[in-house]
């Protein structure tokens, strides 16, 4: 298969109009920008809609319009500008429509900074937006999957009727690395039975609608979607084990710090400590089953982000607080070095 | 093995286009590598810097910190990495805008007059390709034939014009 070079802002781009995204709605923000200024070149040629939206809240509420007739749409912002899609990814959810939205992660809280980030771990797999729901959250760790989880992430919302987001941060989106395009064999999903994309007089009307006022109809609307989710972390959740088979000290990370914690997990090998790295590609549904396997002879766990620890949570719930789980992370933009995070392999090592 | 390389200058002196087309390198030659660009503020008129890996094998962090080679565009490019470079690194400094000279006696620093030469040579904003030139030449990380084929690919078509330029700083870079 050819390979390109790309910007994984692009990639994430192109990877979406392949899949069949019709109507991109943006809005600029950096780190992000590349992502909407890619589809502005290529969607009107591909057939689609490219709209610059007065604001995040016009965009992603466009996206529910679009998600309303069958059409896949899509969204992209980064971090401040997710906050603000936030209220329409609930109601997304609320409607049960298939969507993407793409958060390119940058520094927080408030306007925080440009450079990458892992900060709305939390929002992304716990809250974003009000109510009973989640979204499908992938995490890719190169540009290559970036292009491979947008596929997927459009497939998905299809078939489970709901919004997927890729979370993505600043240093992947602005690096160049190969990558090479699949031939795409989109699954068709039937929307008939719901799309509100014209009734001609021959049929019901198809009523799009998150507003339930009796709480009985409310509670089953959210109990069917948990249903679904049940069926969902059964079989969706996703991961990388990396010489996890003998480690003793397993390092959990995702997205761009994955990579860097890569490369400390090889020099520590080389020193003869033996650390391992569980990587969740898929940060909800949590990979509970695979990290377990993962750390079933580790002595400790050690959680590497960039951020002051959230998805720290989810591996101590994961494995059920059954070991240490040790934490070192950076912050409003600052990346880990493959040095200090071997350091912090030597220390936990060491206090064992 | 990997090689990691950064490039850094004012914004506008082709420092990204420079890590680009060491980027395509890699591609044309079938290696691993990344591209990272700074995109800070600094893009707007300071220094603006790049990070490129090439490897065998998957690139872990695209980010350089320690290079192997570093050019250096710039007096405050170079007073800011000269001493992150590697021992045993090498280091292509543009002597019409450095004044400085290296200290270190564990890395291997080039001189090239490279403003002045595409000045010279009119070859308006070459000064990035010729030290581009003289790094493939002192390194053999890439051949001549390699980067000329990268630049065919960099270069947009509505500039092709320019390709015969980029060839000729390139030899200028490797004979000086």
């Amino acid at each position: 298969m050819e390979r390109n070079l790309m910007k994984g802002n692009e990639a994430l781009a192109e990877a979406a109009i392949r899949a069949g995204c019709k109507c991109f709605f943006g809005y600029p923000i950096t780190p992000q920008t590349e992502l909407a200024a890619y589809m502005a070149k290529r969607m009107n040629k591909a057939g689609g809609v490219f709209l610059q939206a007065e604001s995040e809240i016009a965009a992603v509420n466009m996206v529910l319009g679009a998600a309303s007739t069958g059409v896949r749409a899509m969204t992209s912002s980064s971090s401040p500008g997710v906050s603000l899609k936030s209220e329409g990814i609930s109601y997304i959810a609320g409607s049960d429509l298939p969507a993407v939205i793409i958060n390119v992660q940058r520094g927080g809280p408030g306007l925080g900074g440009i450079q990458p980030s892992q900060a709305d771990y939390w929002q992304a797999t716990k809250a974003l937006g009000h109510g009973d729901f989640h979204l499908l959250v992938y995490a890719p760790a190169s540009v290559q999957e970036m292009v491979d989880m947008v596929v997927t992430a459009f497939d998905r919302a299809d078939k489970y009727r709901m919004p997927a987001m890729i979370l993505a941060d600043g240093l992947l989106g602005q690096m160049m690395e190969p990558v090479s395009f699949p031939e795409i064999n989109a699954n068709a999903y039937d929307k008939s039975g719901w799309a509100a994309d014209g009734h001609k007089n021959n049929r019901e009307h198809h009523i799009i609608n998150s507003l339930y006022l009796k709480p009985d109809e409310l509670q089953k609307s959210v109990y069917d979607r948990f249903e679904r989710y049940e069926q969902i972390k059964a079989e969706e959740t996703d991961a990388e084990l990396y010489l996890t088979e003998d480690c003793d000290i397993l390092l959990c990370a995702y997205g761009a710090t994955a990579r860097v914690v890569k490369s400390a997990v090889n020099s520590a090998r080389e020193l003869g400590i033996k650390a391992g790295m569980f990587r969740p590609k898929t940060l909800w549904p949590f990979p509970v089953k695979e990290i377990n396997e993962a750390a079933k002879n580790a002595k400790c766990l050690l959680d590497i982000e960039m951020s002051m620890g959230q998805m720290i949570d989810d591996v101590k719930l994961a494995i059920n607080c059954s070991k240490p789980v040790h934490f070192f992370g950076r912050t409003g933009g600052v990346i880990p070095t493959p040095a200090e995070i071997l350091e912090e392999i030597k220390k936990v090592g060491g206090a064992e | 093995m990997t090689t990691e390389i950064l490039l850094a200058g004012f914004g506008g002196q082709g420092v990204l286009f420079a890590g680009k087309i060491l980027a395509y390198c890699g591609l044309m030659d079938s290696k691993e590598l990344s591209w990272l660009p700074s995109y800070g503020p600094e893009m707007r008129g300071g220094t603006a810097n790049c990070s490129v890996c090439i490897s065998d094998e998957p690139i872990g962090s695209p980010l350089v910190l320690a290079p192997d080679i570093l050019v250096a565009m710039n007096q405050p490019s170079f007073d800011k990495f000269i001493d992150a470079v590697k021992p045993g690194g090498k280091v292509f400094v543009d002597s019409t805008l450095i004044e400085s000279k290296c200290e270190r006696t564990d890395i291997d620093c080039y001189y090239i007059p490279s403003s002045q030469l595409a000045d010279e040579n009119e070859l308006k904003g070459g000064s990035n390709i010729i030290l581009l030139g003289k790094l493939i030449k002192e390194s053999g990380l890439f051949s001549f034939e390699t980067m000329k084929k990268a630049i065919e690919k960099v270069v947009p078509p509505a500039k092709a014009q320019l390709i015969a330029n980029n060839f000729k700083a390139i030899e200028i870079g490797m004979n000086n």
